[in-house]
């Protein structure tokens, strides 16, 4: 890895190799090599919505989360259905490593009528309540306090899942962060706090904007257990949002992963990366979380060139289906502009 | 005179008051290498290094604390606010402290701070960055609101804003920020509370801001070729408010719409006809006072349905054909 800007051990194992690691964590070969394309999936329609925006297809912002697969699917593939979650604005792939319906998601970046928000909310906004998916969010830090509550209701509606929070490390140093973690801590809220550390918030280098890191410490101090993991190893995410989200599932109260990795593309559309350098970049480019995993699985003889190419083109159609059905949906009626505002 | 963009007029103020005076400095989120998110302060870390830009965690609620702190012991703070939306996770600091602390102290205390905040919809940024929220601020005894349409009323008014002894919200369009104008190259000011005539004439007062301005002098323009006369004005600073300029126009033209795109209900339209109408200016009203504002929605994402959401040059000049042929 190359240096990270945030010196500290990861909690997660990875001496092992593939097999044996995912033996332990109870992961078939099935599940490795969904895991694989799931993150090819992310990768691909990435590519495709920030094609689609250049050719002015999707307009307004988009925050792209290339990069950082790693962390999306080892949480995703972690998490139930059945669990709530609050995602946040780099939250493509989070989305879509939940189960996401890639045609419902694209015709919401066209802010189509068929789009998981109806054409209102866009890629920063999109939500997919039906299925506990809580919502994007525009403000940073904008689920931190909306998991005390959700946290708080599953406990009085006595539900057996969790809420899952994800957030940058930009958000951690919203105060609001130690509001909600005290509240999860005293009422031991089934909370799993997901920080998403790919080291900037916009154009701050997380270390020169936090007292002390890893933010691990904050949650410690409250009381929750902080876990702190390589979010480029798709397996060590796995294995410790599996701890984590079990703590939360067996009502020992809130946790907290911060999960360390890096974004490629600039913070949003109007960035020019001034505060990095191509080289920065490129060395983390070569610890890429895909790169990674697909090395480890074809020396491990799961996958093969040929089942690679062949991922590759399955994916790519499924994104080819998702924009023409996204571009074949009517827009909404501008005359309908004032629906949805109450209930 | 030199044109300038919106953009580099705010610029040029913070520069020139901090050059002015060393107790200004700016606060606030990425304003540094990258320049601001709009990029407004591309350029200023150069010059004045990292002690006076000071580059901040995303920490609305303590920029703005913070900013009051140091207002308070006689810094001048100038702090940004990347997207006007994020103000309200500062309410705290700029309501129950900032805007009371000289009433409270009996006087004693001072909070000459300025907080500039881009506003408005039309990037496609959806619900969560598109809000024109100054009403809300204008609710606030103790602080003041600007609201400029121009880059020459951008520097003058941003340069009494740094100046002044209050609180005072700085509201900038977003899109106007690459719009030109001329602005002279010797020092000036414009003081708060004055409101300007941005076009003369003599069948209807409109009375708008910010990029409604613009879009109420196209409506003009349009309207002129059929012989309606229209008075544009921009209030420039919405608190206080320059009663006497509106009611002066009104009671030349004898009708008024008040055009922004914040949301209807409870909007500044009804303030400023309230204070109309509290004037003697209502004696020589020849048609009811209207106002076209913003539809009381959140902000959506579908370009059309965007613009759907707030008042266009088309739903303005139909609006103001109405009201002068009596259709209300
Ligand atoms: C309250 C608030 N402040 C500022 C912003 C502008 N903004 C959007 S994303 C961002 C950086 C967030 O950094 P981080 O939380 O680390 O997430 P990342 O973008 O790196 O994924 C900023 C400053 C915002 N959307 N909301």
């Amino acid at each position: 890895m190359p240096p990270t800007k945030v010196d500290a051990k990861f909690d997660n194992e990875k001496t092992e190799d593939v097999l044996t690691r995912a033996e332990k964590l109870s992961l078939s070969k099935k599940d490795l090599v969904e895991m694989y394309r799931t993150m090819i999936k992310i990768r691909l329609f990435e590519e495709m919505a920030d094609k689609l925006y250049a050719l002015g297809k999707v307009h307004g912002t988009m925050h792209l989360s290339a990069g950082q697969e790693g962390v999306a699917v080892g949480t995703g593939t972690v998490m139930h259905d059945t669990d709530y979650l609050l995602n946040h604005h780099r939250g493509h792939g989070h989305f879509i490593a939940s189960g996401a319906d890639i045609d419902k998601m694209m015709a919401e970046f066209l802010g189509r009528e068929t789009g998981y928000c109806k054409g209102r909310g866009g890629s920063m906004h999109i939500a997919d309540v039906d299925a506990n998916n809580l919502g994007a969010n525009g403000i940073v830090g904008g689920g931190i306090h909306l998991a005390a509550g959700v946290g708080l209701a599953i406990k009085m509606k006595e539900e057996d899942n969790v809420v899952l929070v994800i957030f940058g490390d930009g958000a951690a140093n919203q105060g609001i962060l130690h509001e909600s973690f005290n509240m999860a801590a005293i009422w031991d809220l089934p909370v799993v706090y997901l920080c998403e550390n790919n080291q900037y918030g916009m154009s701050a280098a997380v270390t020169r904007v936090s007292s002390k890191v890893p933010f691990k410490g904050r949650a410690e101090a409250h009381g929750i257990p902080g876990y702190f993991v390589d979010g480029n190893d798709v397996l060590g995410v796995y294995e410790i949002m599996k701890n984590a989200a079990e703590h939360a599932r067996s009502r020992k109260g809130p946790v907290f992963v911060e999960a360390m990795t890096y974004r490629y593309f600039g913070h949003s559309k109007s960035d020019r990366n001034l505060y990095r350098t191509k080289e920065e970049i490129q060395a983390w480019k070569e610890e890429d979380p895909i790169g990674r995993f697909e090395t480890l699985l074809l020396d491990a003889k799961v996958i093969t060139d040929a089942d690679i190419d062949e991922i590759y083109q399955e994916m790519n159609q499924a994104i080819d289906e998702a924009v023409s059905f996204a571009e074949n949906s009517p827009e909404p009626d501008p005359s309908d502009v004032t629906e949805f505002v109450y209930a | 005179m030199p044109e300038i963009t919106y953009r580099q007029a705010v610029k040029d103020a913070m520069v020139e008051e901090m050059r002015r005076d060393e107790r200004v400095f700016l606060i606030g989120e990425d304003i540094g290498t990258y320049g601001g998110a709009f990029g407004v302060s591309a350029g200023m870390l150069e010059e004045f290094g990292p002690e006076r830009i000071v580059e901040t965690p995303i920490s609305e609620d303590a920029i703005v604390g913070a900013a009051a702190g140091a207002a308070m012991i006689g810094m001048r703070p100038i702090a940004e606010i990347m997207f006007m939306d994020f103000i309200l996770l500062a309410m705290e600091p700029l309501v129950n402290q900032a805007a009371k602390a000289r009433y409270m102290f009996g006087g004693k205390a001072t909070v000459p701070m300025v907080i500039r905040m881009p506003s408005g919809s039309g990037t496609g940024a959806a619900a969560q960055h598109s809000q024109s929220l100054e009403t809300i601020l204008m609710h606030i005894p103790g602080i003041k609101v600007v609201a400029p349409s121009t880059p020459y009323d951008v520097k003058g008014l941003l340069i009494s804003s740094i100046r002044d002894l209050n609180p005072v919200c700085f509201v900038e369009h977003k899109l106007l920020y690459k719009e030109k104008g001329e602005v002279p190259d010797e020092e000036y000011t414009i003081p708060l509370g004055v409101a300007d005539i941005k076009r003369e004439g003599s069948d209807i007062t409109v009375v708008s801001s910010g990029i409604m301005v613009h879009k109420s002098l196209k409506a003009s323009e349009i309207l002129a070729d059929e012989g309606i006369s229209v008075e544009v004005v921009d209030p420039r600073t919405l608190k206080p408010l320059d009663v006497d300029t509106i009611s002066k126009s009104v009671k030349k033209t004898g009708r008024m719409l008040v055009v922004h795109e914040a949301v209807k209900t409870a909007g500044w339209a009804g303030e400023i006809m309230a204070s109309i109408s509290e004037t003697p200016a209502w004696d020589y009203l020849d048609a009811p006072m209207r106002r076209l504002a913003g539809k009381d929605v959140p902000i959506p994402y579908n370009p059309k349905l965007e613009a759907a959401a707030v008042p266009q040059v088309d739903d303005i000049v139909q609006e103001i054909r109405a009201i002068v042929h009596n259709k209300y």
